[in-house]
Order: structure tokens, then C-alpha cells, then sequence
């Protein structure tokens, strides 16, 4: 008798799997990976303003479409391609195999994370190319830059599986879950500069890790001048971090202990 | 010993009492039939024997083991049997050969791939991703699927839905092969025919109860009950119910002075005992 293949062994095929299947769906492809493109394009051709001395938007801007990015291809997107999956009897399926709960959320983690890496290639060619994006030089800023897309996919699978138990059906779930993405970007500072919104809005926007990861973007993309510019005039990258780890575990445990396999 | 054991299993739904006391008995390497009408508290059953929903009472072994509980015990007992549930329509970006080689990965001695894909007759499907499909090759995807991690014990539910009458016989003499092979298989089918071509016994259950349980050939006491002798007699079809239809057919054949015109001796049929049996229960 052979031992059953580890939970790791099995996330990691999953995760090919993922992939593969998300590569089939011309769509989808096109939507995750070139919509921030696309939307680059859209702001940095209106916006020609500077916001700070040697700060362009489209700077400004690059660093909250990554941030929100990872809300789109994570969270946006498994909250609503889980319950079809649901629907669809996939779930089911899979629940009746040796196969862990947890090798199902390696394989999600992975397909976020390459997803990511591609669109965020895609989204700094295009901002070098044509909106002449200026890269961090600084070693320390890669480093941040990287943790932050680890953490962040990572945080923003996590809690796309959280959410996923609550839209009824995978027909529903993007008129529950697009709506709330959209408002959280406004109030985070993707779309406008963070500290021109209403303090109100500020505040809210402060419980979500949204606003935390265009902070933390917003730390790679602009020059540490900025950081004054900022609500606490610091870019705060330990609370950002601290914040990130609070979410990631409480995804991590809604997703463990309430993932719904079946739409009953 | 019982593969399957199940005593007094209860389960309700808020006000609606879904299962009300089963007991089951399912032997090793027999193909096990479980018949009834929707609602009767078939579905509830199995998925609890699958361990898809917990009961609210009553004892249930499944090789040994009790299906409610979770963790690495319950990673190995599912790594022990197969599941073909009644439909999805998942993974369409996939090929077939994709798709089961990847399930094949979950297991811990599963089956070879292309032997599984040539058992349930996909070999030119293969390379199709399975949204191109038809509903009956889908079917025996599903299937495949829950077959390719060797069990030894195998949950077939509604398994033929959606095939032609020759993808039908040849699915069955899959299954016949499966218990050749020792597999120990519970099907739940709403077709008679298939009971009977496959299941060594079948039980039927109403209303959250365990009607009966017996062979197809004996359930509802159709291998005593009474034969329908049929024949020609000139411009008219007479027939007659009948406890000795060797004799009354005899009798006919000295009337008719040999060849009795148009015979036909008929017993029920699981079916008629079927629906005789769902309907006297029902109200």
C-alpha cells in the first residue's frame, strides 16, 4: 500500500490544474490580466497632472491598481467563481475524494499568485512604455515590493474563500460582491488621492487591507518624499504588515471552519 | 461481515422527517440496489453513508468506519471508495485524459488511467475537453472518476441518466466486471430494468422506511405470485391469472391440438411489484 499523496503534493497539482483551466477561458484571461492595463491607459491619458513635485497620477496610479489588483484577481474573483464551482457540483465532487480542504486553497493561492505576477509584468511594461513609470531603485523597496505581493495574494485568497460562503448562488454572487470591491477601492485611494477623501471615508477605508496595500504600493512606486503626504505622515509598513498578517488569519479561519462544499 | 451496517438511522429536515429508523446490511462484493420514489429518503441515506451529512441518530459503519467523522482517519477511509454522484457540469476547460490522470493523483494506489478511460469506452474522447461532450460521455466521466482511485467500495448514483440503450449494456457489463473484481457497489436507480440486470438484492425504501429487502426475483413475493397466461382464441385475446400456468398451458396445447396462437406467460415485473409496493404505502 502506497501512502495517500501530502496535502502539499496535491495543492501544487491543483494549482497547475488552475492554471490550465484559467488559461482555457479566453475571457477571463483577458479581463484579470489587461483590465488594470486597460485602465491604466484610460487615467493616465486624462490625468497628466502632478500630484506632489516629481510625482505624476499615472505613478500615483500604478501603485493603486497593483493594490486593487490583488483585490480583483484574489478576492473579487474567488468569491464568485467559488459558489458557481458550488453549483456547479465541483465541490461535491471533489469533497467525496481523499483529497484535503486544504490542497483545494494551495491550488486558489497559487493560480492568485502567478495571475498576479503576470498582470503586475503586464501593468509596469505598459506604464514604462508609455507612461514613462519610474521604477524603485532601492533594494529595500523590491523587498517591501515583494512581501507585499506575497502577503497580499496570499491575504486576498484567504478571505475571497471566506467570502465565498455568502453569496447564495454563483449567479448572485457578483451583483454582492462587485458592488462592495468598487466602494472599497473608491474609500482606499485607488481611483483619487488618499488624503483628499473625507476623513470619514478615510476611516473606513482603514479596517480594510485595501488601503493598506496601495500604502504599501504607494511605498515601492513613490519617492520616500511622499510619505509626508501621507495621513500619518509615515508609510507605516510594520501596522500595514501587522494588518495584512490580522486578515490573512481571519480568512485562514473562516475559511477552515465554514468552507461550504454543497448549496445546502 | 457487513461491509455497510446500519441500524436505526434517523435524520430530519426541521419538521419533515427525512429517514425514520433504516436499517441496512450490505455484504462484501455484492451489488446492493437501493429503489425508491423521490423524497422517500433515498438521497439522505446514501449521502450520509458517503459522508456528505451527518444523522441525528442511529449507528452507521462504512468499511468499519463511521462516515460523520473527520480528519486523517476519514482522508483514508475516503481514499478506500468511490463516489459517482448524480451530476456536475465542472471543469469544462479540461480534457478527459487531463481530468482523470489528476483525480489519479489523489489516490493512493489508483487505477492506470487509460485502462479506466478504456473501461468506461472514452478512449476517443480523450484528448476532448469535456465540455464538448455529450451528457451520456459525461456520465461515464463521472464514472471514471470514481473509479479511477481503486475503491473497494463504489457509490453509484443514477448512473446510466442520459444513455442510449447500448451505452447502457456496456456500462453494465462494466459493473458486472467491478464485482468480478470484488468491488462491493451500492446503487441507487430509477430504472427497474437495471436493478435487475445488476443488483444481487435490492431494498425498497418509502416514506423514510425500509420496505423490504430481497432479490429482484423475490421482492414482493413475485416469485410466487400469480403468472398471466395470454393467448388467441379466434377473433378474440383471452387471458388468465393463473398459480399453475405449466398446467393451464398444457391444457391449452390439447385444446388447440399443439401450437397455442399468440402465447405469451408473463410474471410481474420488478416494476409492477415496485410501484404495487411505493403505492400501498403511500396514502
Amino acid at each position: 500500500m502506497n501512502k495517500i499523496p501530502s496535502a502539499l503534493q496535491i495543492g501544487v497539482r491543483r494549482g497547475g490544474l488552475e492554471i490550465i483551466q484559467f488559461a482555457r477561458q479566453r475571457e477571463s484571461v483577458v479581463f484579470t490580466l489587461l483590465f488594470p492595463v486597460i485602465l491604466l491607459g484610460i487615467f493616465g491619458s486624462v490625468f497628466k497632472n502632478t500630484i506632489a513635485p516629481g510625482v505624476t497620477f499615472s505613478q500615483y496610479f500604478v501603485a493603486g491598481m497593483i493594490a486593487s489588483g490583488l483585490v480583483n484577481t484574489g478576492f473579487q474573483a474567488l468569491a464568485i467563481t467559488i459558489p458557481m464551482e458550488r453549483d456547479f457540483g465541483t465541490l461535491k465532487r471533489l469533497r467525496g475524494t481523499p483529497m484535503p480542504v486544504s490542497s483545494y486553497f494551495i491550488g486558489k493561492a497559487i493560480l492568485i499568485f502567478v495571475s498576479m505576477v503576470i498582470q503586475i509584468l503586464l501593468l509596469l511594461g505598459f506604464g514604462l512604455l508609455f507612461f514613462g513609470l519610474e521604477m524603485p531603485t532601492d533594494i529595500s523597496k523590491w523587498f517591501t515590493f515583494t512581501w507585499l505581493i506575497l502577503l497580499g495574494s496570499t491575504c486576498s485568497t484567504a478571505l475571497g474563500i471566506a467570502f465565498s460562503i455568502i453569496p447564495k448562488s454563483g449567479r448572485g454572487a457578483s451583483a454582492v460582491v462587485s458592488p462592495i470591491v468598487i466602494i472599497l477601492q473608491f474609500f482606499s485611494g485607488v481611483f483619487f488621492v488618499f488624503t483628499q477623501l473625507p476623513s470619514w471615508m478615510q476611516q473606513i477605508a482603514a479596517i480594510f487591507p485595501l488601503k493598506w496595500l496601495t500604502q504599501g504600493m504607494r511605498s515601492v512606486f513613490l519617492p520616500d518624499s511622499f510619505a509626508t503626504e501621507e495621513v500619518a505622515k509615515s508609510w507605516e509598513s510594520e501596522k500595514t504588515f501587522l494588518i495584512l498578517v490580522l486578515w490573512l488569519i481571519i480568512g485562514i479561519f473562516f475559511s477552515v471552519r465554514k468552507f461550504k462544499w454543497d448549496r445546502d | 461481515m457487513s461491509l455497510i451496517e446500519v441500524r436505526g438511522l434517523k435524520k430530519s429536515y426541521g419538521p419533515i422527517h427525512a429517514v425514520r429508523g433504516v436499517d441496512l446490511d450490505i455484504a462484501q462484493g455484492e451489488i446492493f440496489s437501493l429503489l425508491g420514489p423521490n423524497g422517500a429518503g433515498k438521497t439522505t441515506t446514501v449521502e450520509i453513508l458517503e459522508g456528505f451529512r451527518t444523522r441525528d441518530s442511529g449507528s452507521v459503519s462504512v468499511l468499519g468506519f463511521d462516515p460523520q467523522k473527520r480528519g486523517l482517519a476519514a482522508r483514508r477511509w475516503r481514499n478506500r471508495i468511490g463516489i459517482v454522484l448524480q451530476s456536475s457540469a465542472d471543469a469544462g476547460d479540461l480534457t478527459v485524459v487531463e481530468t482523470i490522470a489528476h483525480f489519479s493523483g489523489y489516490y493512493s494506489n489508483p487505477r492506470n488511467v487509460d485502462e479506466v478511460i478504456h473501461s468506461v469506452g472514452l478512449e476517443e474522447k480523450q484528448g476532448a475537453l469535456i465540455r464538448t461532450l455529450s451528457g451520456g460521455q459525461r456520465r461515464r466521466l463521472d464514472v471514471a472518476l470514481g473509479l479511477i482511485g481503486n475503491p473497494e467500495l463504489l457509490f453509484l448514483d443514477e448512473p446510466t441518466t442520459g444513455f442510449d440503450p447500448e451505452a447502457r449494456r456496456i456500462f453494465w457489463a462494466l459493473i458486472q466486471q467491478l464485482r468480478k473484481d470484488g468491488t462491493t457497489i451500492l446503487l441507487t436507480t430509477h430504472y427497474l430494468d437495471e436493478a435487475e440486470a445488476l443488483a444481487d438484492r435490492v431494498a425498497v425504501i418509502n416514506r423514510g422506511v425500509i420496505v423490504e429487502v430481497s432479490t429482484p426475483a423475490k421482492l414482493g413475493g413475485r416469485s410466487t405470485a400469480q403468472a398471466t397466461v395470454q393467448w388467441r382464441d379466434g377473433a378474440t385475446l383471452k387471458s388468465e391469472k393463473s398459480d399453475n400456468p405449466t398446467a393451464l398451458v398444457a391444457q391449452l396445447s390439447a385444446q388447440f391440438d399443439g401450437e397455442i396462437p399468440e402465447l405469451i406467460v408473463t410474471r410481474p415485473s420488478l416494476e409492477d411489484i415496485y410501484l404495487e409496493m411505493i403505492g400501498g404505502v403511500d396514502e
